[in-house]
């Protein structure tokens, strides 16, 4: 296999897991709000919490994420750019 | 003066700017208190802010195409993190999104989640491939990719509905904010709102767009954020408002038994004369409806904003000004960033004004107080004037009930502050952050329209051969057009024909999301699968939503029909895109693979370095 297929094979995986992250936090935990909304966070209904806040941390917690790990790839590879950002 | 030197001094430009932008606050509030009227603190905030972004738009002219499509590709992170998110969040998002979840509760909050989730989609399938890619529009990538003049032309349909829908919205907002603030007549306000747009606009294309809209972000974070943390403190929710009130969320669930949710009937509410747009609150503030069903329309409403957002070109097309591949990605980070502080506001808004509103504990509560003695208080009365609350005494009890209280959703963002009693100066402040959120947000998409029509249509399908000073000057041509047609429809106040902003995601997401998505992550997808998809998409989306949609099913159809799996019009995007994607596989698999110079140009779009496919200039 050519590097650039190893390094498309980690992409695509790494892009996998943050999807399946992503979806755990956008659709997943909204399948059981009712019952989430029975336990509590910071004094809010959990359920009301994700909703008014907290996968709107999470997702801003996988893009800083997803961002560092994707360019620990690229390096591995030999395709990270120079810095010139 | 605005190269390599300006770019490593954007920090002391913007801290100095953010800097000016507060001591120009506290010289209103001392005005306030010398006398100065609260309508000539309106017109001070709105013109001051508005003359600065006209000024930055006039000093980021250009006459480069590279400059005027992608801002010459040197934006550093941060600062598209924050014009993405000034570009993002529109007027609607500014005044609407409290009152939204003012109203709707739990139920509205899927478009929090669907208005930030999609982000995990533009940084993983789409915005650092585009990047690499070097197209100047949307419909430059799959123009390019797929080939040919045709699937260009597809795309920039798709691209021009999907953004149209949206900006007669944005300008519509402009108009009312500037109506409201200078004390001009709607159509007027309207006509103001797009000359204010064009000359951000005009001069620099994308350029000067990404330069008012850090600017312009600056003021509307100010603006949504200090109001918030300082109603908390007055209303006693604590400073810090997003951690603290959590007790606030549990006593508005003990004055919703208390007060009771009652549902009102259209008859009733039609012989008291509610006015049109004015709502009540009937549903819980915190509480999870039960239900599959319930579920399902939380779900579909988040899936449809989250692909939606991840078409839409006017947001796609802020990743191209990046330096690199992986500054397009981080980017991509801190826009959501920006975007988080004021969406995690927005609830905590709601919830600190529905307190104000009904705690009888509060000084400012009004709910289960006599009728006589709400009518009146100030705030109360001046906004009765203007249509924008409503007091209907359905039991004639003379007591105001939940359910007999209607208010416009914009006014918790507008007259919170002043329920609250908070100075008028911030009042100012909000309308001039109202200001900045529409208009940002239609530059960036009269901006795309004009891109996508002088780069796509007029350049590579009409007249290839152009010279550079002839493109630009049918690009700023074409936005002066775009820009007065927006403000043309939206002087009708059409609005509730136009519908919901929710539409402009759904058409993007039913013909743009597959052919962006397999351009890039499937080699086999061809041409005639592009067409197909998009054609397939848009166009059974749109006879969907005609079907659905009441106000268009009974003139064409004859009737009210009943959504499919609730899929209603909020959400017909759920029926488009799963068509296109379908159309796209069967029709790729049918014809010949793409050529071996397609899939090595594929290959070049997935790796960050290297050269990009299409050159710096073309």
């Amino acid at each position: 296999m050519s590097n650039k297929d190893a390094y498309w094979n980690k992409t695509k995986n790494h892009m996998i897991v943050t999807l399946v992250l992503w979806a755990f936090f956008s659709l997943v935990i909204f399948m059981f709000g009712s019952e989430l909304n029975t336990m509590s966070f910071l004094g809010y209904p959990l359920a009301y919490y994700m909703t008014a806040q907290g996968s709107l941390l999470a997702f801003v917690i996988i893009l800083f994420w997803t961002a560092n790990k994707q360019e620990k790839i690229d390096e591995e590879h030999g395709f990270s750019e120079r810095e010139d950002d | 003066m605005f190269k390599g030197d300006f770019i490593k001094n954007l920090p002391k430009i913007y801290g100095t700017y953010t800097g000016g932008f507060i001591v120009f606050i506290i010289l209103m509030a001392i005005a306030e208190q010398a006398g100065v009227s609260a309508k000539n603190i309106g017109v001070m905030f709105v013109a001051f802010t508005v003359l600065i972004y006209a000024l930055i738009g006039y000093l980021s002219r250009t006459i480069q195409v590279d400059a005027y499509y992608v801002a010459g590709r040197q934006v550093p992170t941060v600062f598209n993190g924050m014009a993405t998110a000034a570009d993002w969040m529109s007027g609607a998002s500014f005044v609407a999104l409290a009152g939204g979840v003012y109203f709707g509760g739990y139920t509205y909050m899927a478009f929090l989640v669907g208005w930030t989730g999609g982000y995990v989609l533009v940084a993983t399938l789409m915005a650092p491939y585009l990047r690499k890619f070097g197209c100047y529009t949307v419909p430059d990538f799959i123009g390019t990719r797929y080939g040919g003049n045709l699937v260009r032309a597809c795309a920039v349909f798709v691209l021009f509905i999907a953004s149209f829908t949206y900006v007669t919205a944005q300008i519509n907002a402009t108009g009312t904010i500037a109506s409201r603030a200078l004390g001009i007549p709607f159509e007027a306000g309207v006509w103001v709102g797009l000359i204010s747009i064009l000359i951000c606009s005009m001069l620099g294309g994308m350029r000067a767009v990404t330069w008012t809209q850090v600017a312009q972000y600056i003021v509307l974070i100010i603006a949504y954020l200090i109001p918030v943390f300082w109603i908390s403190s007055n209303v006693g929710g604590g400073i810090f408002p997003h951690l603290m009130l959590g007790d606030e969320v549990a006593r508005l669930g003990e004055l919703e038994q208390q007060f009771g949710l009652v549902k009102n009937s259209a008859a009733d509410m039609k012989a008291a004369g509610v006015p049109g747009g004015l709502k009540y609150i009937s549903g819980t503030h915190s509480g999870v409806p039960e239900g599959g069903m319930a579920v399902w329309k939380y779900l579909s409403l988040a899936i449809c904003m989250m692909v939606g957002t991840a078409s839409l070109p006017h947001i796609l097309m802020r990743y191209f000004t990046t330096p690199s591949v992986r500054a397009a990605r981080k980017s991509v980070a801190w826009s959501l960033f920006f975007i988080f502080l004021l969406y995690s506001s927005a609830p905590m808004l709601a919830t600190l004004s529905k307190l104000a509103l009904m705690d009888p504990n509060l000084p400012t509560g009004i709910i289960g107080k006599s009728i006589s003695e709400v009518q009146s208080i100030e705030w109360v009365q001046r906004w009765s004037e203007v249509k924008q609350v409503f007091i209907a005494d359905f039991n004639g009890d003379g007591i105001l009930q939940l359910n007999e209280w209607f208010m416009r959703g914009d006014v918790v963002v507008l007259a919170t502050p002043e329920v609250a009693g908070l100075p008028f100066v911030i009042s100012g402040l909000v309308f001039a952050g109202g200001m900045a959120a529409a208009m940002s947000t239609a530059d960036g998409l009269v901006l795309a329209i004009s891109n996508a029509l002088s780069h796509d249509i007029y350049y590579k399908i009409i007249d290839p051969k152009a010279d550079t000073a002839k493109r630009l000057l049918v690009a700023r041509v074409l936005l002066v057009i775009i820009g007065a047609a927006g403000a043309y429809i939206a002087s009708f106040r059409l609005t509730s024909i136009l519908g919901s902003v929710a539409w402009a995601f759904d058409f993007a997401m039913s013909g743009l999301f597959f052919p962006l998505v397999l351009g890039v992550w499937w080699k086999r997808a061809t041409r005639a699968g592009a067409i197909a998809g998009i054609v397939a998409g848009i166009v059974s989306g749109t006879l969907y939503l005609l079907w659905v949609f009441p106000k268009f099913s009974v003139p064409i159809f004859g009737g009210v029909n009943t959504p499919f799996l609730g899929i209603d019009h909020l959400r017909f995007g759920l029926i488009g895109a799963p068509i296109c994607l379908v159309v796209m596989v069967v029709v790729s698999l049918m014809t010949k693979e793409p050529s071996p110079a397609v899939q090595k140009m594929v290959d070049d779009t997935r790796i960050p370095t290297g050269k990009a496919i299409l050159g710096k200039q073309h």
